[in-house]
């Protein structure tokens, strides 16, 4: 790893003011994934701007909508008692991405501002219709993933918190990568009532997206059966050792009956 | 039975140092001034060396010598050596081409070390290998053995013609060929056995250690066999004679086999600490430079046939393989892939005649060798699923095709050198049934299908040669050393006792055992006795652990070194007693005088045997210590049956083992926990074989699973809890009649789950891994039915 300097400042616009200042910094949440890319030489910045220092933790919970801070981790995620109750899909998924000492430091912001295309939450921003707060405007989710770790956000520009909308029933499915652990495919199926149903699905492409057909299909028929006689196109579907374009599309298929089966 | 004697399950002496995080590993060790290296590898799986320019990194702070294969050269350092000389079918010696310890002139696979930096930290010489500067001109590269023979195919060492390192036989190839055509029946299949990355737990780490003043090396390494690392650096390397280097293989991590062979890394920190003026340099893998440089095991690619008779008995055996080596010949692979492997063809069963033929090749990859079963998984992958395939062409149940079929007089001579001493593999078959429910199989799989799975039972009926092995035997089919163990004991005066011996423990738990045969034959306490074994300078020689050889061979020689020490203890008590010789009995930890109650306990003999009172030193010389070397007369036959059922989710692909059942006949056995520990092991490493692990290169030579983000070990979730019995012959080539344990669950595991993942899914052959795509695609026969 190569040397740079480190802040740690407590305040939003200090750390506005730190990313803007320097050349080569980059933002740091819980560091779950910049650390190691920076132990493989993969990323030099010159400096990390660890935004632990804000304490923007925490996850507010309201008669429509979920607010969770951006450096709540996955664990205070996976844990809330009140978001137990309003999206137990939401704090399930958190309760499975990585491994414990992952969960304990990564954070929603972190994540989200990632982009990973195998990251869990993409695909619950999607089906959830959630909204990404930054410290100058907030972008809605299906505008926000653009493209393999590519987001909406503009160069320094801060990730403050992200909305959800409650659903009336939801569930996540993943299917995760043998030896990774990370989604191979994940589903999240959020059933909204007279709004309809949206399908986000992670891991299969190069960011997260609406899986719309099904959207479509569940709209009408919230059941598995619903799904029968939805194509999912394995075109612009990612291809590895693990698992090829044709095999994620059909696990889309399956994991989304299996979400709707275990919607709640 | 002493409480602490054979057969006792003994909680591990070893373990409490252990999980309390005070083990001793090579990178707990840290020298004074000690230096660090880092080595530059190539990027290219194939590639010529255009320049090496150095001069940045030998300016970069910190840094006090930079050395590439030239200096090695200069310095007249040795290349590496396969150590077993196979010869081809038409007499002619195998291709071995050179293995410089630093590339010279071209590399050979991505990992290939060609340079190193030295520098006073870690991280200054990790800086320092990236101003090194090497031109390379990349050529075209080969990976899959199954190409490497291919006209045109990219020309991996010179000296080797089409890639091929040797083009072995063995076995009856006429009477073969008259079986077959007599056949009522033939089956044949296609295999691959997959090839597999070691991942011991502690990486490799060295520490060379010049001493100026002596003119003397010490080298601190993660070795299996500190004695044979010693006798290579020495003799064919020429670092320093074996009196001038010591080597010192403390707690080590885990090695599979990976940990046997004598590695570049290991000898260029020796010879950089010589060139850096004596400062000690210290080298530890990356887990990224373990992928790519420990070597592998397995790759096999395989034509197997089986011929039957209308009575369903099993007539001939024909075998082709191509046998993946790698780039360079590592320290004992052309043995894994010959007389490891095929001689192991005939399995538990009686088949007269037996033809194989192994093709070795090179290939732009790491090195293959040994790794844990070597051989013996790839020879038992081969006869097993050919066995449940054959029963299920022939309508015949694979249980009852087996015990049909079953060896039943011992001893029993193959057609393929082994010569079985002991087993009775109806026995274990018989116990595996019964504790699997064999009856009830059909229930669980309607049920199973209720629930959109698939299930299905395999059989696994292994065997295996442990006990490596009688140094005559191995000579003269190519080993370039023997293979017997030494061991020393030495009784101190108040009576404790320290085993010095040649076996090194790994994971093996040997302070254990090893006690545990101590406390069985003088009557004392474990915790009475230490073990010492890895360091050159404490134990005279050794051969080192592999080959489940550490209990059948290791033990009979501290069993033989502990007879002498009875028979001089004896002498000594008897003049202590006045008794004649004849008289005194040993037993239970005490000399007695038969007819009277005279009596002295061990202890005290020892005593008097240091005190030296009482006896004439002209007839019997003071002290007790004693040393002896063993040599096996045979191999031991370690063999049982492993019965795997799974389920398949028919959706995803997803195979999960529902449950275990292995009864293995090791003979008698010293340690049920330690064993059933070894066989838990083994099996969780051969269910990853058949499940999870693979390594990947694409067609260029590149690593696609260099970290585990892409090399899927197994995890506890893969496993069911497995549920294990045993059956026992004893050994009748060891006077423990012990037979070995360490290999057999790697051995079994992956036949056992294979026949049962193709009984489930009713196709002849899925590859391994059996990942949840590869089950998917083999499953688009049934989707195709249902649509």
């Amino acid at each position: 790893m190569e040397n740079f300097e480190y802040h740690r400042p407590s305040k939003l616009a200090d750390a506005v003011k730190l990313i803007k200042a320097k050349k080569d910094g980059k933002l740091m949440s819980g560091g779950m994934t910049l650390i190691p890319t920076m132990k493989q030489g993969l990323a030099t910045p010159s400096d990390i701007i660890d935004l632990g220092g804000l304490k923007n933790t925490g996850v507010k919970v309201t008669k429509t909508k979920v607010t969770i801070m951006a450096g709540t981790t996955h664990a205070e995620v996976a844990n809330d008692k009140d978001l137990k109750k309003a999206i137990p899909a939401l704090a399930a998924l958190a309760g499975r991405i990585g491994d414990p000492h992952v969960r304990h430091c990564g954070t929603i912001g972190g994540s989200v501002a990632n982009a990973d295309p195998a990251a869990d939450y993409p695909a619950a921003l999607i089906a959830l219709n959630a909204k990404v707060v930054t410290d100058s405007r907030t972008i809605e989710a299906e505008k926000f993933f653009k493209g393999l770790f590519e987001t909406a956000l503009r160069t320094n520009e801060i990730i403050k918190q992200i909305e959800f909308e409650i659903p009336a029933r939801a569930a996540y499915s993943k299917f995760p990568n043998p030896a990774s652990r990370y989604a191979m495919v994940g589903v999240f199926v959020a059933d909204f009532g007279k709004k309809g149903v949206r399908v986000g699905v992670t891991g299969a492409k190069g960011s997260a997206y609406r899986e719309k057909a099904m959207e479509k299909a569940l709209s009408a028929d919230f059941s598995a059966d619903a799904l029968a006689g939805v194509k999912v196109k394995a075109d612009d579907m990612n291809s590895d050792i693990h698992g090829s374009a044709e095999y994620r599309a059909h696990l889309v298929g399956v994991m989304a009956k299996r979400a709707v089966a275990a919607a709640k | 039975m002493s409480e602490t004697g054979i057969g006792a399950r003994l909680v591990r002496k070893e373990d409490h140092r252990f999980i309390t995080g005070k083990g001793r590993y090579t990178d707990d060790i840290n020298l004074p001034g000690q230096a660090f290296a880092y080595f530059v590898r190539s990027p290219h799986a194939h590639a010529e060396i255009k320049k090496i320019d150095t001069k940045a990194a030998a300016k970069a702070p910190g840094v006090l010598c930079v050395l590439t294969g030239d200096d090695a050269a200069k310095d007249g350092v040795g290349g590496l050596i396969c150590g077993w000389m196979i010869h081809s079918k038409d007499g002619s010696p195998m291709k071995a081409g050179p293995h410089p310890v630093l590339a010279q002139g071209k590399v050979r696979h991505v990992g290939d070390q060609v340079a190193v930096v030295v520098a006073r930290t870690r991280d200054q010489a990790k800086a320092a290998a990236a101003l090194v500067n090497v031109t390379y001109k990349p050529l075209d590269a080969v990976a899959d053995p199954a190409k490497a023979q291919k006209r045109g195919a990219p020309k991996v060492h010179d000296v080797a013609a089409n890639n091929t390192v040797f083009e072995w036989e063995i076995g009856n190839k006429d009477a073969t060929e008259a079986a077959f055509s007599k056949a009522a029946h033939v089956t044949k299949l296609q295999l691959v056995n997959n090839r597999l990355a070691p991942n011991a737990m502690e990486p490799r780490a060295a520490i060379g250690s010049y001493d100026a003043g002596e003119d003397h090396f010490t080298l601190y390494t993660t070795s299996q066999n500190p004695h044979v690392a010693r006798l290579v650096i020495s003799a064919f390397i020429g670092i320093a004679p074996e009196h001038k280097l010591r080597v010192i293989a403390p707690d080590v991590g885990g090695g599979f086999g990976s940990k046997i062979f004598i590695y570049a890394e290991e000898v260029v920190c020796l010879w950089a600490s010589k060139r850096a003026g004596g400062v000690p340099v210290k080298w530890v893998a990356e887990r990224s430079e373990s992928f790519l440089t420990d070597a592998h095991g397995r790759d096999h690619v395989t034509t197997a046939e089986l011929a039957t008779d209308a009575n369903g008995k099993v007539t001939g055996l024909r075998v082709k393989t191509i046998a993946n080596m790698g780039s360079y010949l590592s320290t004992f692979a052309s043995s894994v892939p010959t007389y490891l492997y095929a001689t192991l063809l005939s399995g538990q069963y009686n088949i007269p005649n037996i033809y194989a033929e192994v093709d070795a090749v090179y290939t732009n990859t790491t090195p293959v060798d040994a790794y844990r079963g070597a051989g013996r998984p790839e020879a038992t992958y081969v006869v097993e699923r050919l066995m449940e395939t054959a029963a299920r062409e022939l309508g015949m149940d694979p249980a009852e095709f087996r015990r049909k079929n079953f060896i039943t007089q011992f001893p029993h001579q193959t057609p393929v050198i082994m010569c079985y001493d002991a087993g009775d593999y109806g026995a274990s078959l018989d116990k595996a049934l019964e504790l699997i429910d064999y009856a009830g199989f059909a229930k669980r799989k309607a049920a199973a299908a209720k629930k959109g799975k698939l299930r299905g039972i395999g059989f696994s009926n292994y065997i295996e040669a442990c006990g490596i092995a009688p140094s005559a035997a191995v000579g003269s089919l190519g080993a370039g050393v023997g293979l017997w163990e030494s061991a020393e004991v030495r009784v101190n005066p108040v009576g404790t006792v320290e085993i010095l011996t040649g076996s090194h423990s790994h994971g093996q738990g040997h302070e254990t055992t090893f006690a545990q045969l101590v406390s069985e034959r003088l009557g004392i306490s474990t915790e009475q006795v230490s073990i010492v074994h890895g360091d050159t300078d404490k134990v005279q020689f050794g051969m080192g652990t592999y080959g489940s050889r550490s209990g059948a061979v290791g033990m009979t020689a501290i069993s033989k070194a502990l007879d002498k020490i009875e028979a001089k203890a004896k002498k000594v008590a008897a003049h202590v007693m006045e008794a004649s010789e004849s008289d005194v009995e040993f037993k239970n930890g005490s000399f007695s005088v038969k007819g009277t109650d005279k009596k002295m306990a061990f202890g005290e003999v020892a005593l008097a045997a240091y005190v030296a009172h009482k006896f004439p030193t002209s007839e019997v010389e003071p002290g007790l210590k004693e040393g002896a070397f063993h040599d096996p007369t045979n191999f031991t036959f370690p063999a049982g049956c492993h019965i795997c059922e799974l389920e398949v989710d028919a959706e995803t692909g997803v195979t999960e083992v529902v449950d275990w059942v292995a009864v293995d006949d090791f003979g008698n056995i010293i340690n049920p926990m330690i064993v059933e520990g070894q066989v838990h092991g083994g099996i969780a490493q051969g269910v990853g074989q058949a499940l999870t692990e693979g390594v990947v290169y694409d067609d260029g030579g590149q690593l696609l699973t260099g970290s585990y983000m892409d090399y899927c070990m197994p995890r506890a979730d893969n496993l069911p809890p497995l549920r294990l019995d045993f059956t026992k012959t004893e050994c009748p080539s060891n006077p423990l009649g012990i037979k070995g344990c360490g290999e057999a669950g790697a051995i079994a595991a992956p036949a056992a789950l294979m026949n049962a993942l193709t009984d489930a899914l009713g196709v002849k052959d899925v590859p391994m891994p059996a990942s949840p795509q590869t089950v998917w695609k083999a499953m688009a026969h049934l989707r195709e039915a249902a649509e």
